[in-house]
């Protein structure tokens, strides 16, 4: 699959295909770091270095072992545009830390972009796996046979005291960040999300607003992982992880259920509204479109709106963003010109689904 | 204060750089930094986005925290020195673990629930590890056997632990 391709593609697997309780889950990512023995960490990385550590991983991903599991495209950062890698960080293949190693910065790709490899971002090796709904078992159990694969080939800085070595010591030991994406507009609507944010970050797990910071997130979509990598096995760190994310599940069912039955007609009005506005509106900014995407999400959720499919929001969630629409409509736009577009785009795509509002 | 590169900018980067104990002090706009590319704009992103880190690392050095002495100032193989850490808030090479393995202890206690790896071990590198794991395991046994005077499974833990040494190539 060429390079054009990858990035034409508009969807990754996650953003097209549900899971489980993928009312509330959006996708469930697990993140392993990896460092070679006897390179300096990217922060002191000479070109040199660099390229040691991109060649070491091209190979990997030629040997049989690798090419088990999928093929992958080993793609330079430096060879991309600005904009391809904006698109690559919207789509979550790649971090924006990464995006802007444009010198040293390379990523592999599978092609269903279920699973990837950043290379020399902060650490050499960052295999991430990303899955839609709550998936968190399987999501690591395929970044674990990536990294069985790859070990084969790769030899790995391990210390038998401290585990996989990092360049941050937040990761070191089993240096996994598993984490999910969550859409809480119960809680937020309650009013009682920044309670629940408060516990579960007493209990050694990480919240942060997908978009925008604490619970001021636009589209009520927040990013729940653990804090801790050592110390702990990667199972225990993915159970604890899965017990706390079950948790909230319940506690934003009950919220909605609460919701309807407490405000049935201002929930209605609210999400049918925003149907509407994103149904006919002709300019769209990004925060906006979020906050509407959840509503209707919710009222889809609900029952309140039918005939509208509930990927909807993860969707346009992505392809809303600004480098992604310009990929989309293959022209640079301005903010301005783009909430034009945006707004189009939306229209044109609750049009595929014969909707009807109830 | 203007950028000292391109003298057009304001300078909103700004880090002190030592090496080899010579001290040079940069004062970059945003772009100069970028462009740099090199350790100094990754040192301030890193710096940026790890305040928190940042923070833990030092309080080490404010009076009255009992830090332990420093022995090591400066990793034998990549150079980066403890204070460049706290800065940076990466370490420069994986020996770096070992090098400031005395002041890292107290901080993997803060940031991380122990100082001890209890997860995955790589199959091929790791079969040493769990080997010496082993070793330690039966050393000990060894010894407990011996205070309780339960020598016939002294001698035996004593077979395994030869055959394991000899693996090892000890
Ligand atoms: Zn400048
Ligand atoms: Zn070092």
């Amino acid at each position: 699959m060429s390079l054009s391709d990858f990035l034409q593609t508009a969807m990754s697997r996650w953003m097209k295909d549900g899971g489980p309780e993928d009312d509330i889950i959006l996708t469930s990512r697990v993140r392993v770091a990896r460092n070679l023995e006897g390179i300096p960490f990217p922060v002191l990385q000479t070109d040199s270095h660099a390229n040691q550590v991109i060649e070491q991983v091209d190979r990997a991903l030629h040997t049989p072992a690798v090419t088990k599991l999928g093929q992958f495209e080993l793609l330079r950062c430096s060879q991309l545009s600005a904009l391809d890698r904006q698109v690559l960080v919207e789509k979550h293949l790649i971090s924006r830390d990464l995006a802007e190693q444009g010198r040293h910065g390379a990523v592999a790709i599978r092609t269903d972009e279920v699973v990837s490899i950043l290379v020399n971002e902060e650490d050499h090796l960052r295999i991430q796996c990303i899955l839609p709904g709550l998936r968190l078992n399987d999501a690591w159990s395929l970044a674990n046979q990536l990294d069985d694969a790859l070990e084969e080939s790769l030899t790995y800085a391990f210390h038998e005291r401290y585990g996989y070595l990092t360049a941050c010591p937040t990761n070191v030991g089993t240096g996994i960040r598993a984490s999910v994406m969550m859409h809480l507009p119960g809680l937020v609507l309650s009013g009682n999300i920044n309670r629940m944010l408060t516990a579960v970050s007493q209990v050694g797990l990480a919240v942060r607003g997908m978009y925008g910071e604490g619970s001021e997130s636009a589209g009520n979509l927040f990013q729940v992982s653990n804090q801790v990598t050592l110390g702990e096995s990667e199972e225990e760190i993915i159970g604890n992880l899965s017990g706390v994310v079950h948790q909230l599940i319940d506690h934003e069912r009950n919220a909605r259920r609460a919701l309807l039955y407490e405000s049935r007609e201002a929930l209605e009005d609210r999400v049918c509204r925003s149907f509407g506005i994103l149904a006919y509106a002709r300019r769209m900014d990004s925060k906006e479109t979020l906050q509407r995407l959840s509503d209707v999400r919710l009222g889809i959720d609900l029952g309140i709106i039918k005939g509208v499919s509930a990927g909807i929001l993860k969707e346009l969630m992505i392809m809303t963003q600004p480098a992604f629409l310009q990929k989309y409509y293959k022209q640079e736009l301005t903010p301005a010109e783009r909430d034009v577009r945006r707004a189009a785009l939306i229209r044109e795509r609750l049009r595929l689904d014969d909707s009807e509002v109830r | 204060m203007l950028c000292q590169r391109c003298q057009q900018r304001p300078a909103t980067v700004h880090f002190t750089k030592i090496v080899n104990g010579d001290k040079s002090e940069y004062h970059l706009c945003e772009s100069c930094a970028k462009e740099k590319g090199d350790l100094f704009s990754k040192a301030a992103q890193a710096f940026h986005f790890n305040q928190l880190l940042s923070g833990l690392l030092n309080m080490e050095s404010s009076p009255g925290f009992n830090a332990p002495p420093a022995t090591a100032n400066r990793c034998s193989r990549c150079g980066m020195t403890y204070s460049q850490f706290t800065k940076v808030g990466r370490f420069g090479c994986p020996h770096c673990y070992e090098s400031f393995a005395p002041r890292l202890e107290p901080l993997l206690r803060r940031i991380q629930s122990s100082t001890s790896h209890t997860g995955k071990v790589p199959l091929r590198s790791g079969e040493t590890v769990k080997v010496k794991k082993n070793l330690e395991r039966l050393r000990r046994e060894l010894q407990e056997c011996i205070s309780t005077e339960r020598f016939e499974r002294a001698a035996q833990l004593r077979d395994q632990i030869r055959e394991l040494e000899q693996r090892l190539g000890e």
